[in-house]
């Protein structure tokens, strides 16, 4: 006789006021698959915890936002932030989509010209360019955007030398009503900063000025912030074309845009409240065209769009190690994945599911991670079934920032692979070993012995 | 180990003990022990019973009657062990 | 001659010290003269006291929290729909709003019909942005500031001085008079309801409110003003008396016409010891004490549903003024099963209410 599925037993005590089962019972059906394949044989051949993308799921959500702005505006061109995820699969998605290079360093400079990106396609941000970088993308023709005064500078300097006339913007920071502002990046627009630094370019000479950049901050909730932002960098192009009858070839307005996480301390879900794409492509778009723009002379729209292209695309496959009582009586579930893989964890509530089949009865749960550090919590409490020692549970929306941000700490990183559009599985990195972290180390000679 | 005497639960799991006038909710295989319970078994021959109905390992399970039990205990559900 | 007769379904059934409007609506619902009407509940928690008084619902629904998303609300709505039938949902609580909002479109196309205030009248009317909406609708307001951290109640110590208000961006509002306290209460808020909390000036004075109701193209259908005559420590009128005063019936008026506000609503205001009316608060929703307006003639359970099912409804102008509405505590015996049967199935199913069986 086929023996009954087990799940531990267990009891709750009915508070008053307290929702009965019921009440959620719908909530969170379980993820046994992602994109067709079983989580568990996920498990079974790539190890836990486990990175897996979807590529369906990239493809689809960046086709989703360029209709959303190519439907409301005649130029839009998409520039994949590579700090969001720069694993060269991910990023080759983009690029096969049309999206250009977003990069803030050397490294993902480099990153970029690698996987083949035309160099003239590459926008370089930022506040730390060398002088050694700005001399290379000068020389291929990169789009360099100045974030300080002496970058400018350093890059009339540069421009001496190089045989290219350094393609340049500048970034605009200014008040959208978003709180913080993020004025520590290019220059102010409200204290003619900006201004002040489009003139300096124009009589230097030796910069092509090509356009005008902004980076309003992360996670913006009001696609308001954005017709702000637009209204504010098309004022500017304006002041340079009647003094210096100088006509930009596009405005670039960052990224930015929220994801469908719902971060710490909201009360509804971030599915519901965030902004739909159409909902901020059409406060920019209409910001563009209802400016003095004439219809002939729109310059391009560059997005840089990074968390909200790739967020959803992301899981975190974990697998339960053990389960405890805290001292409040208080149910504690420690994974095998914590914040050293998953830095969003300390601002969203990731959405977590179980990946079997279970009954009706859950309870409040912690989620730990496996490191021996207090601030090492997936979930400070979440809903959960009851769940077993080597069950999975799946981490939903960490497709960006994670893979850019994990931290090498006390243990090593696991595998991330990629589920193609046939429902095949890649390996798109593999597992660290203990070469991976310890080959550039060097013992000097009277250390090597331990006696 | 014995549950309190006048403890009833129903076929839909739910829980009521007459002496503190709390109510639970509990799941299947928690409904199966303390019906166990209720008909005088041990706890040998509750792990028997439900190893041998439900997939599940004897150590494994073992351990979870363990917490089970101090949750009961911490509830008042039990009798004030002999 | 026979009356229609409209399945109705009703949220916010904790008739409780700080009530929900449920119990209230349903009962000019059943009082409408207009039809006939069967009431679904429902409710969130299982000690809603709605969900077991007699002669109320006809069966009572758990459903899910706002918190887990329109997706769940969906999915149970769909199966109590397939199960009842329903022609109308009212909506009590200011926090599930947001989420039937965004579900209208889709309820609508199963035959569900709400009357609910737009997205824009809901956000622009909100304890957030109230400053702003006082000066684009030239209505005073008390100054209000949100804060994401306790350090700036520092910075803005003294436009607003103590005593100050704080109060949580769904719920909760606190007098605070020193700042140890304000930032108590801050962070008392924030971990209930998240960021932002709102700081607001403190104004002296009496408070009036009025509950009323607006067709969506600047008319005022219903409108009943009311002043508290006792508060609970909670903050909740406990009793209160209808009055006429001119002044109040104008700014209603004026709100309404100036939103195009559709929907049920409650505005707070205050009369200031100089003699000045401020609106300290708009809520898109019908109050608890609603049931003063169907007591002094103007059932507005029974016009908002009228105007949901897309009837041209004609406005009341007429109420009774100097009635009292006195609540009062009620202890019900309920059988264990029905807790039970609530408990653990989500849902229970009621003798048919007095008025139906007739
Ligand atoms: C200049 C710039 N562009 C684009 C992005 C991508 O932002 P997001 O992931 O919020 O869309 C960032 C992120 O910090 C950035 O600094």
């Amino acid at each position: 006789m086929e023996k009954k599925h087990y799940e531990r037993p267990h009891i709750i005590k009915l508070e008053a006021g307290m929702p009965g089962k019921s009440g959620i019972r719908t909530e969170q059906a379980p993820t046994t698959h992602i994109d067709g394949m079983a989580v568990k044989e996920l498990v079974k051949t790539y190890g836990s915890p486990l990175f897996v993308l979807s590529e369906q799921t990239i493809r689809s959500t960046y086709r989703k936002a360029f209709k959303a702005f190519s439907t409301r505006y005649p130029n839009v061109q998409f520039a994949w932030s590579y700090k969001t995820n720069y694993l060269s699969a991910v990023c080759n998605i983009f690029h096969q989509e049309g999206a250009w290079a977003e990069v803030v360093s050397g490294f993902e400079y480099d990153k970029a010209i690698a996987n083949g990106v035309d160099p003239g396609k590459i926008i370089f941000n930022g506040p730390g360019k060398s002088r050694e970088e700005l001399i290379m993308a000068t020389e291929k023709g990169s789009l360099i955007h100045i974030d300080h005064l002496d970058e400018l500078y350093l890059l009339i300097e540069v421009a001496e030398k190089t045989s290219q006339k350094p393609r340049v913007s500048i970034r605009v920071n200014m008040d959208t009503g978003i709180y913080p502002m993020w004025d520590r990046f290019g220059f102010n627009y409200e204290s003619g900063q900006a201004w002040d630094a489009l003139n300096k370019i124009m009589h230097s000479g030796k910069l092509e000025l090509m356009g005008l950049h902004t980076h309003i901050g992360t996670f913006i909730m009001t696609a308001t912030a954005y017709a702000i932002a637009a209204t504010k960098l098309a004022d500017l192009a304006r002041s340079l074309q009647q003094k210096f009858n100088h006509h930009l070839k596009y405005i670039d307005i960052g990224g930015g845009f929220a994801s469908k996480n719902t971060l710490k301390g909201s009360y509804l879900p971030g599915s519901d409240t965030n902004p739909s794409f159409d909902e901020y492509a059409e406060a920019i778009s209409s910001a563009l065209i209802n400016s003095h723009f004439s219809p002939g002379e729109l310059p391009l729209l560059i997005l840089e769009t990074g968390r909200a292209l790739v967020d959803e695309a992301g899981y975190i496959i974990s697998s339960v190690i053990a389960n405890k009582r805290l001292s409040s009586g208080r149910r504690a579930t420690i994974l095998d994945a914590g914040v050293n893989l998953l830095f969003t964890a300390f601002w969203y509530q990731h959405q977590v599911t179980v990946a079997q089949g279970v009954s009706q009865h859950r309870e409040d749960t912690t989620l730990y991670g496996p490191l021996c550090m207090n601030i090492d919590c997936v979930r400070e409490s979440v809903n959960l079934p009851m769940l077993n020692i080597n069950d999975q549970v799946v981490i939903h929306h960490t497709g960006a920032y994670n893979v850019t941000q994990w931290m090498q700490f006390i243990t090593l990183r696991p595998n991330v692979v990629l589920i193609d559009e046939n429902g095949n599985a890649h390996v798109i990195r593999e597992s660290e070993t203990l070469e991976s972290v310890t080959g550039g180390e060097k013992t000097p000679e009277h250390l090597i012995k331990l006696r | 180990m014995k549950i309190k005497h006048q403890i009833a639960i129903s076929d839909t799991g739910f829980l009521f003990n007459p002496a503190t006038g709390e109510s639970f909710t509990v799941n299947p295989v928690g409904a199966e022990i303390i019906n166990l319970l209720r008909e005088g078994h041990t706890w040998q021959e509750i792990i028997d019973k439900i190893t041998e109905m439900y997939s599940v390992e004897r150590n494994s399970f073992e351990k979870d009657l363990h917490e089970f039990a101090g949750i009961m205990k911490m509830h008042q559900l039990l009798d004030k062990d002999e | 001659m026979s009356k229609p007769r409209y399945t109705i379904a009703v949220t916010g059934l904790n008739a409780i010290d700080s009530p929900g409007p449920g119990v209230a609506v349903i009962r000019g619902l059943l009082e409408a003269a207009s039809f006939d009407a069967r009431i679904i509940g429902l409710a969130y928690e299982s000690l809603e006291p709605g969900i077991y008084m007699p002669n109320l619902t006809n069966h009572t629904y758990q459903i899910p929290y706002p918190t887990a998303g329109t997706d769940e609300l969906m999915e149970r709505l769909t199966y109590i729909h397939s199960r009842e039938n329903i022609d109308v949902i009212i909506p009590n609580f200011d926090a599930e709003l947001y989420s039937f909002m965004k579900l209208e479109p889709k309820l609508k196309q199963m035959g569900i019909r709400m009357f609910l205030p737009t997205f824009e009248q809901f956000e622009e009317r909100h304890k957030v942005n109230l400053t702003k909406f006082g000066e684009k609708y030239g209505i005073d307001v008390p100054l209000g500031i949100a804060i994401t951290d306790p350090a700036e109640i520092y910075k803005h110590e003294k436009e607003l001085d103590f005593p100050l208000m704080v109060k949580g961006k769904w719920y909760d509002a606190y007098i605070a008079y020193n700042m140890e306290q304000a930032r108590n209460y801050f962070n008392k808020i924030a971990a209930k309801w998240g960021y932002p909390v709102i700081l607001q000036k403190f104004v002296h004075g009496t408070e009036y409110n009025v509950t009323g109701l607006g067709d969506g193209n600047g008319n005022t259908i219903a409108a009943v003003p009311m002043r508290k005559q006792y508060i609970t420590d909670k903050g909740k009128a406990w009793a209160g008396i209808s009055i006429a005063d001119e002044n109040l019936m104008d700014l209603t008026r004026r709100f309404v016409e100036s939103t195009g506000w559709r929907g049920g609503f409650e505005l707070e205001m205050m009369k200031s010891n100089d003699g000045r009316y401020y609106l300290m608060e708009i809520n898109p929703r019908i109050p608890a004490w609603v049931y003063l307006a169907v007591g002094v003639g103007q059932n507005i359970p029974e016009a908002l549903t009228r105007l949901a099912l897309g009837e041209k409804v004609e406005p009341y102008t007429n109420y009774e003024v100097g009635k009292l509405f006195i609540r009062y505590a009620w202890d019900m015996i309920v059988d264990r099963s029905e807790f039970e049967n609530y408990s653990v199935n989500g849902e229970l199913k009621k003798d048919e209410h007095g008025k139906e069986t007739l």
